[in-house]
């Protein structure tokens, strides 16, 4: 029977890389992803670059707003440096979206995966609260939450949390109820795992392809949300630099000055495509087996 | 299926109860802002102090919660508007009527005379966005699903992300840039007023796209990944192997299957609708629904903030109820 | 007369990694009403050659060279508008899985009423006649009422039924069968496999089947191909095939089935080494070179061998067809003389044992009042359709779920109503399980080395790194796997690699008994020999104990020692394997004996065939739970009353009403085989 044993070159089929190792076979996540970093450098490198304080106002650019030399993108209605204020602007959003989308991870995680597992009445409890939350309106919702508790980036992240945890809670529920009728949980049983151990280590790793994607997805919505909430005058409180505020307050001024409203317009845009075309690249990459 | 519905209605009824719960949760949970502003920034302490005991602000949460909605079903007298508190606030219906959803502080008028005009208007807009959309993502998602990895599906794709990359002020600024400020062919306000200089079709115009291109984009994509997903299907291949002319199998077998997915998120769109009326109406100074909510919001009047949540939750609410029952009429496997 | 002819045909796939020829070069004719049957495992290319007939290679696939010529015109230059008219028309396909091949949101009435539309009948209400015609046809009861239904509200057997008589509308010349049973019940298939040869005589339609089950492939061609990777490697008339084959392939495909009489001992499965290599994986020259025993350098692997007659009408492509050794001779020894393992300890003993699952107001009865045992040593093999109650069964012995009433006893303690979780260490550790997919088997998110390591330490077997380390490596040199596997993930292995490491797995705690469910159902021909010979070899090593439930009662009758058949979550019969596979027989055992397609064309089994489908365990029959299906049926008696329990012989029993003595004169089932 020694024609049975298999040398390892023989056995092991095509290795596959997991998903993120894949992504340079994806023009469409690249081009994502070349966004996003663009962005995310501005921002880290913010605090070194030769930039002009972003709250400093310079009354003698109010003036003529448009581009000098001393300002390339011009100055704000209150005569700040736009491009100061756009990469600063950047590097609030990418700090405040991230953590506020990890924590509605870990709520959302946490939930689906008891919900899933256990079933019955805790199934019932944690999709009732879900169900309530997910029927209201998503911006109604940061209205009344913001408008009570009162803008922050700590009260942002918190109606984030609050909004999105439900809808990734969902998520992760259908794909445990499904993993857990697979036959590695039955032959982790065999060996005596925990209920925690077959939720963490069994089921929650399988997980990863698809929240990977919907991370993406989020980031991006979180982008809005947080653009959308400064637009309302729901987001960090003045004189921080905030895309959606600087959108805001130009929008009286569109006729005359456009590029104050237009400069941060485009700036939320391109963050916000770079995370949608990550998300989509690699929807196409986990479906291209 | 009449069961169905009835059981789904009354959930609906629980959600909708649980729901404004939480509002007045957030929005009355410390009481001593209530009487603050009810009475505005310039009240003195003691004319708060007194409106706190008159209103019974101390009751629990719970009990107070119960009154509300004693008053909102007309059994009880909303006590704000009680002449003896001396505010003026006059309900020319009567001191108790089912419906009552108070006093607006801001507009200093009955909520019931605030609320529906404006909700009318922003009916205008979203109906006529939906009118939008629906034609259009089904276009865009079923010509670029039916050959998915052609060129024209990633043409179509890419649009379809580049349109929902642009949130609603965002592209507010950008229509209003090129339409407003550099051709000048419409306005760039949609006060609804027919001698504002322009006719009220014209102002309806930017609005409507705002809010019709963000959302049309994202159901787009999801019509276009069904439609792909149903094409990749084997009775597709069934109904182009027994030699069905191509045109046939799309219209009696792939479209059928690829509409019963986004039928659902396509009314769920209302739900999304109405965040956005929020923004566009904003942006636009459009005398509607969402901008009255924010503008409650912002000034704290709780009365018309508890109210437009409600209207706004029960529009969401029955929309997925509908959504739900339309499922089942249309997937024979749930009918059972 | 010439219908089919495929000539020099080459079929390519564009992939992100570059062109791959599904089909490196392939010719072949099929006549006029010939049945001619196609054989080959996962991967050979036996899809993409229908479907290149068919035209539908998708966005990615193309005909790179090569023609098909179907009524001398040739399908792969012709217009779009005369293929249409070709596909259901003249040519039809009956597919492998009929829940996927109907649209669930038309009316079956619609869905074949659309085939005579398409080609030519005007008329709705002739349509609707034609298509009520063919359901009458393929013997469906009430076509009105079927024509009214949607596909989730027929049986899978009646879904196969609607889609041939979906291909058969338009009087096709050529029928193509891509698997049509599989997946489908052994007794159901033979019951399609007889309306597929019923409807060829009434037609004269020529049949083109493709399948990997060589059985099935005997019952019902004349002239059979055999595929490996992507090329025909030998074709000749059936008989001829199964006497005499003459490719190393062919006689390694037939030698890795347990065929009639062959018993475990002494006549052992002989696998073919390796694994089937994937669309484009196999050399350019003979495609078989890396597996094959014969090969030899500077003959096998320089060129592509041609076809060569090695009889009238019998093609071989191998360059040393002529110097191969002939194939020994099948051995057919009596059952009766199998040597039997182990001490005769009862490990394992159900009684009375029954799982209930109340749903609302009925109940489904999943087992019921079993009673079986099973000895150290010993291989208890289940059998019975799906819905019979094997697997329940399985998994409450496993301690995946709980009886409901009755008793269970393992080694020495009653585990009926204790889970997993309610069972001390060692009694997990002596229960273990080996699942039928292979693809679920593992967690894809952790190399394959993880669980084994994982249970040593949970069994409390080994501790501590280097310990655990050369215990794994241990496991895998105990099921033939390189220590160095233990770092691969799931996907990078096999299917009957992933099988081997589930064996491992479940060896890892000395279990005393093995429950193995399908384990090799789902792997392909040349793997299943060596995964049967894996588990049994180290069966007989531990002494273990080991339940085997299979619907192959093939394979059954080759590795069994006892066997109980299963019904609707009742034991029908139960007894040594001896005494099973000859009269008296239960009719539910006899009928499930006919319905297995024997892998030889030369033998005819007695056929008795099962009408309709399982009933639902919501809904289970008074008397006898057979009742409603019994070709022997006594009586009003079968549907009222439960059926007596009958010893047959030693250990054999037989739940009947029909006398003992009638039941010993029925014929055998297989006659002249054991």
């Amino acid at each position: 029977m020694s024609g049975l044993l298999v040398s390892a070159a023989e056995s092991a089929g095509r290795p596959r890389p997991g998903l993120l190792r894949r992504l340079p076979r994806s023009g469409v996540a690249m081009v994502g992803l070349a966004l996003v970093l663009f962005w995310v450098v501005l921002a880290l490198l913010a605090p070194v670059l030769p930039l002009a304080d972003p709250n400093a106002q310079d009354y003698l650019a109010m003036a003529h707003p448009g581009s000098s030399a001393k300002h390339w993108l011009g100055v704000d209605p209150l005569g700040r440096d736009m491009l100061s204020r756009l990469i600063w602007g950047g590097r609030t959003v990418l700090a405040v979206a991230p953590t506020a989308v990890l924590a509605a991870y870990a709520a959302g995680i946490a939930m689906g995966l008891l919900a899933g597992y256990y079933r019955g009445w805790v199934d019932v409890a944690i999709s009732r609260i879900s169900d309530v939350i997910l029927s209201f309106p998503v911006v109604v919702l940061y209205v009344i939450l913001i408008a009570n508790i009162g803008p922050s980036a700590l009260n942002i992240v918190v109606a984030v949390v609050l909004a999105s945890a439900p809808g990734i809670a969902r998520i992760v529920r259908g794909l445990t109820l499904s993993l857990i009728h697979q036959e590695f949980v039955a032959a982790a049983y065999l060996r005596r795992e925990t209920d925690l151990f077959v939720m963490l280590i069994e089921v929650l790793p399988n997980c990863r392809a698809p929240l990977i994607t919907d991370f993406c997805l989020r980031l991006g919505y979180t982008t809005i949300t947080i653009g959308t909430l400064g637009f309302l005058g729901l987001g960090l409180p003045p004189p921080a630099p905030d895309w959606g505020g600087m959108v805001k307050q130009a929008t009286s001024m569109i006729t005359v000055f456009p590029h104050m409203a237009l400069y941060p317009a485009i700036a939320i845009v391109t963050l916000i495509l770079g995370f949608n075309l990550l998300a989509d690249g690699l929807t196409e990459l986990s479906q291209a087996d | 299926m009449t069961r169905y519905i009835l059981r789904r209605t009354l959930e609906m009824l629980v959600t909708l109860l649980v729901a404004s719960f939480l509002v007045f949760v957030v929005t009355e949970f410390s009481p001593g802002n209530v009487a603050r502003k009810t009475l505005g920034a310039f009240a003195l302490q003691e004319q708060v102090d007194l409106l706190y005991k008159k209103l019974h602000l101390n009751d629990p949460l719970l009990v107070r919660y119960v009154r509300w909605v004693g008053v909102l079903t007309g059994i009880e007298a909303d006590p704000l508007q009680d002449p003896a508190l001396g505010l003026g606030f006059k309900d020319p219906r009567r001191a108790r009527y089912f419906g009552n959803f108070g006093y607006s502080t801001l507009y200093k008028a009955p909520v019931n005379d605030v609320l529906w005009d404006r909700l009318g208007n922003t009916a205008l807009l979203a109906g006529l966005a939906f009118a939008v959309i629906v034609p259009l993502s089904l276009v865009l998602g079923v010509l670029a699903g039916m050959r998915a990895g052609s060129v024209l599906d990633r043409a179509l794709s890419t649009l379809a992300i580049v349109m929902t990359s642009i949130p609603e002020y965002a592209l507010g600024v950008l229509l209003v840039a090129v339409f407003v400020v550099a051709l000048g062919v419409l306005p760039g306000t949609s006060p609804l007023d027919p001698n504002a200089g322009w006719s009220i079709a014209a102002q309806l115009v930017l609005p409507v796209s705002v809010l019709a291109l963000y959302d049309a984009g994202y159901v787009a994509r999801i019509v276009r990944a069904s439609m792909a997903e149903v094409m990749a299907r084997p009775f597709v291949r069934t109904a182009v192997l027994k030699g069905l002319p191509r045109r046939q199998v799309i219209v009696n077998h792939a479209l059928r299957n690829a509409l019963i997915a986004p039928f659902t998120v396509i009314l769920l769109q209302i739900n999304w609708l109405i965040g956005g009326v929020v923004v566009t109406e904003l942006v636009f100074a459009y005398p509607g629904f969402g901008r009255m909510l924010l503008d409650a919001s912002l000034f704290g009047d709780v009365a018309l903030i508890e109210a437009a949540t409600l209207v706004a939750l029960f529009v969401a609410t029955a929309t997925q109820l509908l959504s739900d029952v339309g499922y089942r009429v249309l997937d024979p496997q749930a009918r059972r | 007369m010439t219908l089919l002819a495929i000539r020099d045909l080459r079929v390519e796939y564009t992939t992100v990694r570059g062109t791959v020829a599904a089909i490196p070069e392939l010719s072949l004719e099929i006549g006029a009403g010939e049945a001619f049957g196609l054989v080959g495992e996962s991967g050979c290319g036996k899809s993409t050659l229908i479907m290149a007939i068919m035209g539908y290679l998708g966005r990615n696939g193309a005909v790179a060279r090569g023609q098909i010529l179907f009524e001398g015109r040739d399908l792969v230059t012709t217009d779009s508008e005369t293929l249409r008219r070709l596909r259901g028309g003249r040519i039809a396909i009956v597919y492998q899985e009929p829940a996927t091949a109907l649209n669930p949101s038309m009316t079956i009435g619609r869905q074949l009423m659309e085939v005579p539309r398409a080609h030519g009948v005007r008329a709705p209400a002739e349509a609707r006649e034609r298509a009520a015609r063919a359901l009458a046809d393929v013997h469906l009861p009430d076509p009105e009422s079927v024509m009214r239904r949607y596909p989730h509200q027929l049986s899978g057997g009646q879904k196969q039924r609607v889609v041939i008589a979906m291909a058969l509308l338009a009087n096709p010349a050529l029928l193509l069968l891509d698997e049509p049973t599989t997946g489908l019940d052994v007794t159901v298939e033979a019951v399609v496999l007889d309306l597929l040869n019923e409807l060829r005589q009434k037609y004269g339609t020529a049949l083109f089947y493709i399948s990997h089950n060589l059985g099935v492939i005997a019952q019902v061609c004349e002239r059979i191909g055999v595929m490996y990777a992507g090329r025909l490697v030998e074709e000749a008339p059936a008989a001829a095939l199964f006497a005499r084959p003459r490719h190393p392939y062919t006689r390694g495909l037939l030698a890795s089935l347990p065929r009639p009489g062959a018993d475990k001992r002494s006549a052992p499965l002989v696998p073919i080494p390796g694994v089937v290599p994937g669309a484009g994986g196999a050399p350019e020259s003979c495609g078989f070179v890396t597996r094959c025993a014969h090969a030899r350098p500077g003959i096998c692997d320089l060129r592509p061998v041609p076809m060569l007659a090695a009889a009238p009408g019998h093609g071989v492509r191998c360059a040393r067809w002529a110097e191969l050794p002939a194939p020994p001779p099948v051995a057919a020894p009596s059952l009766t003389n199998r040597p039997v393992l182990g001490d005769g300890t009862v490990v394992m003993a159900a009684h009375d044992l029954s799982r209930v699952f109340p749903m609302g107001k009925r109940q489904l009865v999943a087992n019921d009042r079993l009673e079986m045992e099973a000895q150290r040593g010993h291989v208890l093999a289940l059998v019975g359709e799906s819905g019979s109650g094997k697997t329940t069964f399985a998994k409450v012995l496993a301690g995946l779920d709980v009886a409901s009433g009755g008793s269970l006893r393992v080694l020495d303690a009653d585990v009926a109503r204790r889970p997993v979780r309610r069972r001390g260490a060692a009694e997990v550790a002596a229960v273990q399980m080996v699942f039928q997919n292979p693809d679920g088997t593992l967690n894809p998110s952790h190399p394959v080395g993880w669980p084994l390591a994982r249970s040593l330490r949970k069994f409390g077997i080994a501790r501590g790194r280097r310990d655990i380390e050369a215990r794994v490596a241990g496991l895998l040199e105990m099921v033939r796997l390189p220590p160095s596997v233990r770092h691969a993930l799931p996907r990078q292995l096999s299917g009957g690699q992933k099988q081997r490491i589930a064996i491992a797995r479940a060896f890892a705690g000395n279990p005393q008994l093995l429950i193995a469910d399908e384990p090799v159902s789902a792997l392909d021909v040349s793997v299943q020999a060596a995964v049967i010979n894996l588990l049994l070899r180290i069966q007989a090593e531990h002494q273990t104990t080991l339940v085997f439930i299979s619907h192959d009662l093939g394979l059954v009758r080759y590795i069994a020692d006892e066997v109980v058949v299963m019904y609707l979550g009742q034991v029908m019969e139960s007894g040594p394997v001896a005494a099973l596979f000859d009269p008296p027989y239960h009719p539910y055992t006899e009928a499930l004996l006919s319905a297995v397609p024997v892998p030889d064309p030369t033998i005819r089994s007695a056929r008795i065939r099962l009408a309709g489908e399982i009933p639902s365990p919501l809904n289970v029959p008074k008397g006898c739970r057979f009742a409603t299906r019994c070709p022997r049926k006594l009586g009003p008696m079968c549907d009222e009353t439960p059926p007596p329990r009958r010893a047959a012989g030693p250990g054999h029993r037989i739940h009947c009403h029909i006398p003992l003595d009638d039941l010993r004169m029925v014929e055998p089932v297989f006659r002249g085989a054991s």
